[in-house]
């Protein structure tokens, strides 16, 4: 047996050990999502458990290093690991913004002191981050973006406004875009991190139109922030973001998620019964498409494996996979009728899937737009002129 | 496996992308046999050629002589056929009737491939009857007769069918025309009397024939395989052409699109490089990210063909339809921004288009394929 089979059959046997039946059920809601941080509770024991069994393990964040709380899984070992998970449909132990972005912007642009300190907190599921990016005047030309901390020598004073801060409400720390330069527009940015319970930091929930509030408008007043409480260097924060897009990207095209590369047409028939023909037949479109994405999932996350993958291909990833997603929420919602349209009513466990159908709208939108991308695309990969 | 190309499968690609630019190129084949108004479709030379290569005989086993290669490789060759818009029989010789002659006993193995790797043969397969791809249905009638058969019936869109030194025809030894058993792959000299075939010239300039086979006397050692058990090597069949067509689709979807891209970053209007207009970009962007996708499918279907994986089938026609998808958009978005000139003989974006019309037909359609993937996914 190799090293590789030997991993997989251990892991097979811990999972088996440790991962409650409970957490193999299918994420339905917000709450079936542990998010960690001061103010997290546990919906229930199996919850908990399988938390605790994974933060013990380092499988929060299963390939960072063993000192920042990870297990020190290599890439090969890793896909086992989330292949394993994948075969029993456990879920994510602890979901985060700091697992997802500022993780990776730490592991890469981090002093050792901000590693061990952070990473550790993300991966104990001890604080809660959010990302204080977006502004009102500055979505997807962020680089305007206007939020401004001035010098006091040992600190900085921060005022502004961002807005679209996802969880801020919920969220312990904020990593954030804050300029510190007025006359370099690129080369004026710092990187900034700092506790949402400092004095002049205020959120404001917004409400959407799947009637959620996931996000807030965010509001700095002279919030003093201590002049080591920053990644990179800076002035520089702008590459640290332009890094940390890249993950998000991926994230967001679902590349790592089995669910969103399957196919939709066999569970609609089970759940309807019957299928109108045409719809069967665009259903059967959609499942060629996104079992044909499902292959290119793969294939990006191998190539990112060996760095063959093209720096801008993340883009070209967010953009078919969240233009899939909307697809699919339309056929659900086409194929679920009138019974689709109910708000609140039990069966559709208070309106499921026209919230999520609402949900998904926003995928094209968050982390830069489905038209964002086809610029990147143009002038990164095709080598467009102007563009 | 990860999904991309090994090592020696980039080798591969970059011999055989070098070799068909220069050998395969449009001027040199397509543009050349075509104005020649040439019977075959295709030149005999470039087959012997391809078969110094070792092309010809890729997936023939090594114990026959080939490579023994699998359908990743195959798959590396058809891309640069697609892209370089190359008639060849390779498809149809090396890939379909290359797969159904494996299954064959040593004496029909020993007849034709070594003909096959030479160079020396073109073969084809005739399995449809009727315009539309639809194997599940067939008429065509082998009966028994002495030591042999009796072969009578029709089949169309028998690709090279004209230029063929032996045809693998699928027909029915018993049962009724919608069973599944009860079919025999025959290999099919050229010379029977009784085998008539209409050919016609299709609109990628490539030739395909009608044939007529009326009471052609067959010698038992025609069989390739079991009597009656030919369901199960025709499905082997229609998958190695189906991914092997996806596989050439992808490489006229690349051609025509890169050809398109590099078009705009010449052509001036308004002042400025058409490639400056945002409304061609996105386009353009979309059609990348489209070609992207259909090539992984295509890789991920050939692999999982060479490692006989259960799910082979379904991804084959995944892949069949995905390339039919975004080959169609390739050719379709490559004529319009091209403008006028897309329209005219003189520029190849054109040639392109027809390729790919032809191939969308070829081993099933885009309609076609999605209705296998629903059924086999169980609705
Ligand atoms: C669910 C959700 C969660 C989010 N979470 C966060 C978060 O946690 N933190 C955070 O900081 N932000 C977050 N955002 C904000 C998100 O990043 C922005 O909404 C996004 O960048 C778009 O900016 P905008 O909304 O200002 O739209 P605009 O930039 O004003 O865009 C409006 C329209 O114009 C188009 N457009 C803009 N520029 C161009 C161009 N150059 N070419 C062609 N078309 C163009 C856009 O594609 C869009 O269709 C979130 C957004 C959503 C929807
Ligand atoms: C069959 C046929 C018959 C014709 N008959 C006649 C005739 O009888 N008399 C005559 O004078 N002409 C005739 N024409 C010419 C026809 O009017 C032109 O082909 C047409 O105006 C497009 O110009 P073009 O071919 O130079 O393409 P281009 O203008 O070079 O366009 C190339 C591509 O760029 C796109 N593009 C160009 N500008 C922009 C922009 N600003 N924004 C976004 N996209 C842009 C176009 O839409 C096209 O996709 C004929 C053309 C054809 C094909």
């Amino acid at each position: 047996m190799s090293d590789l089979d030997t991993f997989r059959a251990e892991t097979r046997a811990w999972l088996e050990a440790n991962c409650p039946p409970e957490m193999r059920e299918p994420v339905r809601d917000d709450e079936d999502v542990y998010w960690g941080g001061r103010k997290a509770t546990f919906k229930n024991d199996a919850q908990k458990a399988w938390f605790e069994a994974c933060r013990d393990k380092g499988y929060t964040v299963p390939a960072w290093p063993k000192e920042y709380g990870g297990a020190g899984l290599s890439p090969a070992e890793a896909k086992v690991l989330r292949e394993e998970m994948a075969r029993i449909g456990a879920r994510p132990p602890l979901s985060s913004f700091g697992i997802w972005m500022l993780g990776p912007a730490l592991l890469h642009f981090g002093t050792e002191e901000q590693k061990k300190k952070y990473l550790n907190e993300i991966a104990r599921g001890e604080i809660r981050w959010c990302q204080g990016y977006s502004e009102p005047g500055s979505g997807s030309d962020l680089v305007s973006l206007q939020t401004f901390g001035e010098d006091k020598g040992d600190h900085w004073v921060v005022n502004g406004q961002k807005i679209w801060t996802s969880y801020a409400d919920k969220a312990d720390w904020i990593f954030c875009l804050v300029r510190t330069d007025k006359n370099d527009k690129y080369r004026g940015i710092t990187f900034m991190l700092f506790d949402m319970e400092t004095p002049g930091v205020s959120t404001k929930p917004i409400l959407l139109i799947s009637g959620n509030s996931p996000f807030c408008e965010t509001f700095f007043d002279d919030v003093k922030v201590p002049k080591d409480q920053y990644v990179g260097e800076i002035n520089r924060g702008w590459d640290v973001a332009k890094y940390l897009l890249g993950h998000e990207r991926e994230m967001i095209s679902g590349a790592d998620s089995s669910e969103r590369g399957a196919g939709i047409g066999a569970m609609l028939k089970r759940q309807t019964g019957e299928l109108d023909p045409v719809l069967r037949a665009e259903l059967a479109m959609f499942d060629v498409d996104a079992l044909a994405f499902s292959a290119m999932g793969e294939k990006f996350l191998d190539e990112v494996k060996i760095g063959k993958a093209h720096p801008a291909q993340p883009n070209m990833m967010k953009y078919a996979g969240t233009e899939l997603n909307k697809r699919r929420h339309e056929l659900i919602m086409a194929a679920g009728g009138s019974a689709a349209l109910e708000w609140e009513s039990e069966e559709t466990d208070g309106g499921k899937p026209a919230r999520s159908w609402l949900r998904t709208k926003a995928n094209s939108i968050e982390g830069g737009t489905s038209e964002v991308m086809l610029n990147v695309i143009s002038k990164r990969i095709l080598e467009l002129p102007g563009a | 496996m990860p999904l991309y190309h090994t090592d020696d499968q980039t080798m591969l690609s970059d011999t055989v992308g070098q070799f068909m630019a220069e050998e395969g190129a449009i001027a040199k084949q397509l543009r050349h046999w075509r104005d020649r108004d040439c019977k075959d479709g295709f030149g005999h030379g470039l087959w012997k050629q391809f078969a110094e290569m070792g092309f010809t005989g890729i997936l023939v086993g090594e114990d026959d002589g080939g490579l023994g290669m699998g359908h990743v490789e195959a798959g590396i060759v058809l891309e640069e056929i697609g892209r370089n818009l190359t008639p060849s029989p390779f498809l149809t010789s090396a890939v379909l009737a290359g797969t159904a002659l494996q299954h064959g006993s040593n004496d029909v193995r020993g007849r034709w491939l070594p003909g096959l790797v030479s160079g020396e043969s073109v073969f084809a397969v005739a399995i449809d009857e009727g315009a539309k791809h639809r194997p599940e249905r067939i008429k065509t009638r082998a009966e028994k007769s002495g030591n042999g058969f009796r072969l009578s019936g029709r089949k169309d869109f028998v690709v090279y069918g004209g230029s063929a030194d032996m045809i693998v025809v699928a027909a029915r030894t018993s049962g009724a025309d919608d069973d599944t058993d009860g079919i025999t792959l025959f290999a099919v000299p050229k010379d029977v009397s009784g085998m008539s075939h209409d050919a016609v010239r299709l609109v990628d300039s490539s030739m395909a024939t009608h044939t007529t086979f009326d009471n052609v006397e067959l010698d038992g050692d025609a069989v390739i395989g079991e009597v009656d058990g030919g369901r199960e090597i025709l499905n082997k069949v229609l998958m190695a052409g189906r991914v092997g067509a996806a596989a050439e689709g992808v490489g006229v979807a690349r051609g025509a699109m890169d050809m398109t891209v590099d078009y705009l970053k010449q052509r001036k209007q308004f002042g400025k490089l058409i490639g400056e207009f945002q409304a061609l970009q996105h386009r353009a962007a979309h059609l990348y990210s489209e070609v992207e996708i259909a090539r992984a499918v295509t890789i991920k279907a050939q692999q999982l063909l060479d490692a006989g994986s259960e799910k082979a089938d379904l991804m084959a026609s995944v892949a069949k339809a995905k390339v039919g998808k975004a080959a169609g958009l390739a050719v379709k978005e490559g004529v319009q921004m091209h403008g006028g000139i897309g329209m005219t003989d003189e520029y190849d974006i054109g040639l392109y288009m027809k390729r790919d019309r032809a191939l969308a037909e070829f081993m099933g359609d885009v309609y076609y394929h999605a209705g296998r993937v629903a059924e086999m996914s169980g609705y």
